[in-house]
């Protein structure tokens, strides 16, 4: 019997060992060691801190990596602050009828690509899109605006791309939520704001959690949205990596971005564990 | 404040014009990419010139739908083909993951798990470049070592599909091992004394058991690959899949095609997401 088991281990483990170690672990530390190689003058590789220090020298550098992490902050409230209503709406107001059909309606545009609702909204907001014949049409406006290629377009699409992933958890976090709390609450003279912030959003704390990590780290690493919505002044970190390695064909200095971006998101989530004294394991589940 | 509870008109009202705007914020930037798929004019805007087909039939050199747009089409069935291994992969990979976790003990188990899910949390541009370091650095040890040219370790069709298939697995295994930990081991254990040997058992119980888990992961598995950009950007070689093909096309200008493929993509994907709500619902019944 004993025999078999470990037979048994085996083969469940090696797999799953190639997987991790091949990669994700190997690749990750070869990502910092190529972070501290350089080329010196006579073309040979060196070790060097010059990478980072190029980072802290040059303002646009590390004036993008703030913006990012900055906007990252405020892209996860605001996704938050949007959402809850909903869910709240769905799992405690909505007639029980609809609540099925609303959640699934909640959860049908995530399913299509990133890119295509990318694109949707660019074909809203832009100069000859369809937002700007509408303001024309109505005279609102004597001539077209651009809405795209700023901050705040942006920061709209970021939310808008990463809402599933607070929806979600905060959905399932509220249904766990026994209503006789709330209606309790109310009998003793509560009002909105303080059932809000003292039953509410306490309960939900788990859902909150895990949704803020999924949401900050989808919208620090992402690419597209930024890319491609964010006007020339708005660059994102993702985009600083991009450029190193396909444009400037530097892959030690953007091994050196990319680990920065790995220590700045583990340490938000880090923080963001300890601060509301949860697990990653558990919030993961 | 709730069902239960007696509100304000204002309250209820307010709220379901919250919840109103928030599905039109939701559903406009798709409903208005299919809509203008359709649009008789050269460009993905209003005003709205009459019905049109050619945007996905037409066969000429200022119109060619997408039916007959060779560059297009060679794109979608490399992200097909990718998504394909990936699912294959990331199923058998984390299938095992699953068994490993719910039913081996051995030493590091938890700091392992702890590896299993930390992809979950590393950006996806990080795994791309982090992949693509590790393949370039194997590239060139086997060059100097052995004067081997290894095909695998350049950026291409088979390095996009492991880097995705490194944060793909990790969803399979949990999802897997979720439905894992509702197995009724005395089924294994009535098998065993009937004589069955472990593997047996796996074959026929569990692995019946686990049957939807493990197509509805799958399934989840090639939408993800299908859809991936951020990890493939920095592996992708010569043969582009979709999202890359179609970011190249957005960012230099659009046309009515984009909003072809868009539909297309948008239809299949709910069609999809129907399918695999459907079968959730009736699993639970």
């Amino acid at each position: 019997m004993k025999y078999q088991i470990r037979w048994a281990l085996i083969f469940f483990l090696t797999p799953v060992l190639l997987w991790l170690f091949l990669l994700i672990v190997l690749p990750h530390i070869d990502l910092l060691l190529m972070s501290f190689r350089v080329e010196d003058d006579y073309g040979e590789m060196t070790w060097s801190f010059s990478n980072y220090m190029n980072f802290f020298n040059e303002p646009i550098y590390w004036l993008t990596f703030v913006r990012t992490a900055v906007y990252s902050i405020l892209v996860t409230f605001l996704t938050f602050v949007t959402a809850l209503p909903v869910a709240f709406y769905i799992t405690k107001v909505a007639s029980p009828r609809f609540q099925g059909f609303l959640a699934m309606l909640l959860l049908l545009p995530f399913w299509v690509s990133e890119l295509v609702r990318v694109y949707g909204w660019m074909i809203l907001l832009r100069e000859s899109g369809v937002i700007n014949h509408f303001l024309l049409r109505l005279g609102i406006l004597d001539r077209p605006v651009e809405m795209l290629y700023n901050d705040v377009t942006m920061v709209m699409g970021l939310v808008y791309t990463s809402m599933l992933f607070m929806s979600v958890p905060l959905i399932s976090a509220l249904e766990s939520l026994d209503n006789s709390l709330i209606e309790a609450a109310y009998d003793l003279g509560a009002d909105m704001w303080s059932i809000l912030f003292r039953i509410i959003i306490p309960h939900s704390m788990p859902g909150i959690v895990s949704g803020s990590i999924v949401v900050f780290m989808l919208t620090l690493g992402n690419y597209l949205t930024p890319n491609l919505m964010g006007g020339k002044n708005s660059l994102w970190f993702t985009e600083q990596i991009y450029n190193q390695f396909i444009a400037s064909f530097n892959w030690n200095q953007g091994a050196a971005f990319g680990f920065l971006l790995l220590v700045l998101s583990s340490l938000v989530i880090w923080t963001g564990l300890k601060l509301t004294r949860q697990k990653l394991t558990g919030v993961i589940k | 404040m709730i069902r239960s509870l007696p509100n304000s008109r204002a309250y209820t009202l307010g709220f379901k014009l919250y919840v109103i705007l928030y599905f039109t914020f939701l559903f406009a930037p798709l409903l208005v990419t299919c809509v203008l798929a359709f649009n008789d004019s050269p460009f993905p805007s209003l005003p709205w010139k009459g019905f049109t087909l050619d945007w996905f039939m037409a066969d000429n050199p200022d119109r060619l739908g997408i039916f007959h747009d060779e560059i297009n089409l060679s794109s979608i069935w490399v992200s097909a083909k990718v998504a394909f291994f990936v699912t294959i992969l990331s199923t058998a990979v984390g299938t095992c993951g699953a068994f490993l976790f719910e039913q081996e003990d051995f030493r590091f188990k938890q700091a392992l798990y702890f590896l299993m899910i930390s992809p979950l949390v590393i950006p996806g541009v990080i795994l791309g470049i982090s992949v693509l370091l590790f393949s370039n650095t194997l590239g060139i040890f086997f060059e100097h070592r052995w004067n081997l040219d290894v095909g695998l370790f350049r950026p291409g069709f088979w390095l996009v599909v492991l880097g995705q298939f490194s944060f793909i697995a990790t969803l399979v295994t949990l999802v897997v091992s979720a439905r894992l930990k509702k197995f009724d081991h005395t089924l294994e254990e009535a098998a065993m004394n009937l004589g069955a040997n472990r593997a047996e058992v796996i074959w026929h119980i569990t692995l019946k058991f686990l049957r939807p888990a493990i197509i509805g992961s799958g399934a989840v598995a090639f939408l993800m690959s299908f859809e991936n950009f951020n990890t493939t950007l920095f592996l992708v070689g010569s043969e582009a899949t979709l999202p890359i093909n179609l970011y190249l096309q957005v960012r230099d200008g659009s046309t009515p095609v984009i909003n072809a493929i868009s539909f297309l993509l948008i239809v299949c994907t709910s069609m999809a997401a129907m399918v695999n709500l459907f079968l959730a619902k009736k699993e639970e019944v």
